[in-house]
């Protein structure tokens, strides 16, 4: 799974949907691979106005990313190429193959498995 | 005629078979009304400004082989007008989840090659949209709220006696194929169960369609959110559509392409969710 993914996803549990503290689910044992993609700066340009930073954030310093600005990136910002080519090395080229995912709330632990994470509920939880 | 999406590695045993349900969502999608109107809603720049616009997030819940979805980020430019687009799958059963991501794959390597001209070993995107995942999960369970820009849903729409059991975490031994130790009549067992998920609807073949209607207003975008959900002739196409603009909030249901060729119960349409 594409490193983007997971700001889009939170606790499958219902009971966490509410809570800021289920979002973003945090990454553990995260084993990364690299895959090149042809660089679209138009491609992050457009998909920045949909990221949440914060949450982003919280990923990239989790899988250790140091290069990842504190604000996100306008205006003259957007045309610093080597910020957008970090930016699709993170978002788009960087995979997660193996791990877990945690929530911040109730703690459950979602498995990645050959880059699936696997977001089933244990009977208990459903 | 854009391509179909080549689904030759996927082993359907255990995951649902490409037919004339997928091929109608392919039609559908491509159709010149429905690229307009996707294009209109998902512009690559605002009109006025030329600024930016957020790239859309395309979900399908219930990939199985992939191939709608596979379709949708191959074609992406064709389909809304740019590749600045998002996609991601779901599926319950974990063998859909890895055959979608493959499907996904060669469908972009595919147009890839054919816009190069000469096969290349980097998939770039070049008429594609970004893939971003499958994520083995319910229906919609482990998507934010309101990042859903599209969805597309093939249920499982056959009216059943019984809705199979969904699995839980580890319900679903999945390494059993190469496993010395299980017989081939638990393998088939299994593989029954799991395409029993990707066609078996229970009552009016609508309990899996409803609990994915009930979560539509709190999972799409406020104000981008679209649908497309197919539908049998059997789950009561007119009443589904009813309910839905019942919801109040400017919600829309219009069916947007038939499938005629086949008379009888299977008659299959694809219903337009959205607010306009």
């Amino acid at each position: 799974m594409k490193v983007l993914t997971v700001n889009f996803l939170t606790c499958a549990v219902k009971t966490c949907k509410t809570s800021p503290e289920a979002f973003p689910l945090h990454f553990r044992d995260a084993e990364l691979a690299q895959q090149d993609l042809e660089f679209n700066p138009e491609f992050i340009k457009n998909m920045l106005l949909r990221l949440d930073w914060n949450a982003f954030r919280v990923t990239t310093s989790e899988l250790g990313f140091s290069t990842i600005p504190a604000e996100k990136p306008e205006g003259d910002a957007l045309n610093d190429e080597t910020l957008l080519r970090d930016l699709h090395k993170v978002l788009l080229e960087t995979q997660v193959m193996e791990g877990k995912l945690v929530c911040g709330h109730c703690a459950h632990e979602y498995a990645i498995k050959e880059g699936i994470a696997n977001f089933l509920l244990p009977n208990h939880l459903v | 005629m854009l391509p179909t999406p080549s689904t030759s590695h996927v082993s359907f045993d255990n995951v649902y078979e490409p037919a004339e349900d997928s091929f109608l969502l392919l039609d559908a999608l491509s159709a010149p009304s429905e690229t307009a109107f996707l294009q209109h809603r998902f512009p690559a720049a605002t009109a006025s400004s030329g600024a930016a616009t957020p790239a859309p997030l395309v979900v399908e819940v219930g990939t199985g082989s992939g191939v709608v979805l596979a379709f949708v980020t191959a074609h992406a430019k064709t389909i809304f007008g740019h590749t600045n687009v998002l996609t991601l799958a779901t599926d319950v059963n974990r063998f859909a989840c890895e055959a979608a991501q493959r499907t996904v794959q060669t469908a972009i390597k595919d147009v890839c090659d054919s816009d190069t001209q000469t096969p290349t070993t980097s998939a770039a995107p070049a008429s594609s949209a970004a893939f971003l995942s499958p994520v083995l999960s319910d229906l919609t369970s482990a998507i934010r709220p309101g990042e859903i820009d599209m969805l597309i849903f093939n249920p499982p729409y056959v009216p059943t006696e019984e809705l199979p059991i969904l699995p839980s975490t580890h319900s679903i031994d999945t390494s059993a194929g190469s496993n010395q130790g299980v017989s081939s009549h638990s393998i088939f067992e299994r593989d029954s169960y799991l395409l029993s998920l990707s066609y078996a609807g229970g009552a009016d073949g609508m309990e899996t369609t409803d609990r994915l209607l009930e979560q539509i207003p709190t999972i799409l975008h406020p104000e981008r959110g679209v649908a497309y959900l197919l539908l049998c002739a059997q789950n009561r196409p007119e009443d589904v559509k009813a309910r839905i603009r019942a919801w109040g909030n400017g919600w829309a249901a219009e069916t947007v392409a038939t499938s005629g060729k086949t008379a009888g119960w299977e008659r299959l349409q694809i219903v337009r969710i959205w607010r306009p």
